[in-house]
């Protein structure tokens, strides 16, 4: 994969909350269209991996090129112009609780954007339809279920057809038929309209099912990356564990463990 | 992206170029909109477009809507690739009346 077709690439990424390290010495590169499944277990770094790619969060170390700029080095301008390249659509819809869903919809194209009040109804009627929320438009986000918020957040996040995607645990808490209808829309978001999509993850026939390549990340590391052959064949415990379901399993240190339970005693 | 107008049969024939997006919508659209409001049905040919986003077909939508409203009629012809895909992604297709080439165009 050379430069010129990665879309985002991110080198020797390390990061940090204060004085705790959560990523350590990441390397990969996204292509323009592809889509990447990032997979771990909780507190793998997946989040914060995906918070520094959105430039939601500064590096400790290396850089992050988003069509060869590094957004760690832009001003706040730059990244704003860059951020709407960017669509992010979190868990939870993140949906303003004041607006009904068509008014968060259309926010993004209000606020960036001169088109036409009459354009920016029909574009917004258009994602709503293709969520398959054509009739909750006038309603507020309290008015609406988990998996109706994630479709609204989602239609929020596509509204400017940004280059790419970045879909926070997309399938979490979605009953199966609609987890398999969003995976489906996944895809023929990429298929339309050559959006590359990074996708956070638990659920692996989600992962395997709509992945070009998954990266899986233990610790802040990433520990492989790949096809969903390739992660399917991987023989590494951490990657197996995760496939297989296993719990981690942590070697104890007993001394460590009885000073932890009795520290300040 | 660039966008001419010319005379086809009775119709008026927008013909767009490279990619329709956010920042060129706006001219597609004050031009379709001038051709309806001239009473004028309308060809709009996708042959050579590359690319158009969801402002681009709100465009064609909305110029739809006016001019089935002045029984006019708008035309898609010529969609391939990644525009015939969002005209399908979006179900459009079953909205729009699309065709293969200007030879199918009725006088």
């Amino acid at each position: 994969m050379s430069d010129s077709q990665a879309l985002i690439k991110v080198n020797n990424l390390s990061s940090a909350y204060g004085e705790r390290k959560v990523l350590f010495d990441i390397d990969l590169e996204v292509k323009q269209g592809e889509i990447l499944v990032v997979m771990g277990g909780s507190g793998s770094g997946k989040s914060t991996l995906l918070r520094n790619m959105l430039g939601l969060m500064m590096p400790s170390q290396g850089e992050i090129l988003f069509n060869g700029k590094d957004i760690c080095k832009v001003n706040q301008a730059e990244l704003a112009k860059l951020r709407q390249s960017m669509g992010v659509a979190f868990q939870g819809g993140a949906l303003l609780s004041s607006l009904s869903v068509g008014d968060n919809i259309k926010l993004p194209l209000r606020q960036h954007t001169d088109l036409d009040e009459k354009t920016i109804s029909i574009m917004a009627r258009l994602k709503l339809e293709l969520m398959n929320l054509a009739e909750y438009e006038d309603l507020m986000p309290s008015e609406l279920s988990g998996g109706m918020l994630k479709r609204a957040g989602l239609a929020r996040a596509v509204i400017m057809d940004p280059k790419i995607l970045f879909f926070d645990e997309p399938s979490a808490g979605l009953d199966p038929v609609t987890s398999v209808e969003l995976d489906q829309l996944i895809l023929d978001l990429r298929e339309a309209m050559n959006m590359t999509i990074i996708v956070v993850t638990h659920e692996l026939e989600s992962a395997f099912k709509i992945a070009d390549r998954i990266a899986v990340l233990f610790d802040g590391k990433l520990v492989t990356i790949g096809s969903v052959e390739h992660i399917k064949a991987c023989s590494d415990e951490r990657v197996v564990n995760l496939i297989n379901r296993k719990p981690r399993i942590n070697p104890l240190d007993a001394d460590k463990y009885l000073s932890r339970l009795t520290k300040g005693s | 992206m660039s966008f001419d107008c010319s005379d086809y049969k009775q119709y008026k024939r927008l013909h767009l170029s490279g990619e329709v997006d956010l920042h060129n919508s706006p001219d597609v659209r004050r031009c379709l909109l001038d051709i309806l409001n001239r009473k004028k049905s309308v060809i709009v040919d996708f042959s050579d477009l590359t690319y158009i986003d969801s402002s681009g077909m709100a465009t064609l939508v909305e110029g739809l809507n006016i001019a089935n409203k002045m029984n006019l009629t708008l035309t898609i012809v010529g969609a391939k690739d990644a525009p015939l895909q969002v005209l399908q992604l979006t179900r459009l297709n079953q909205v729009f009346h699309i065709v293969e080439s200007l030879e199918d165009i009725e006088e």
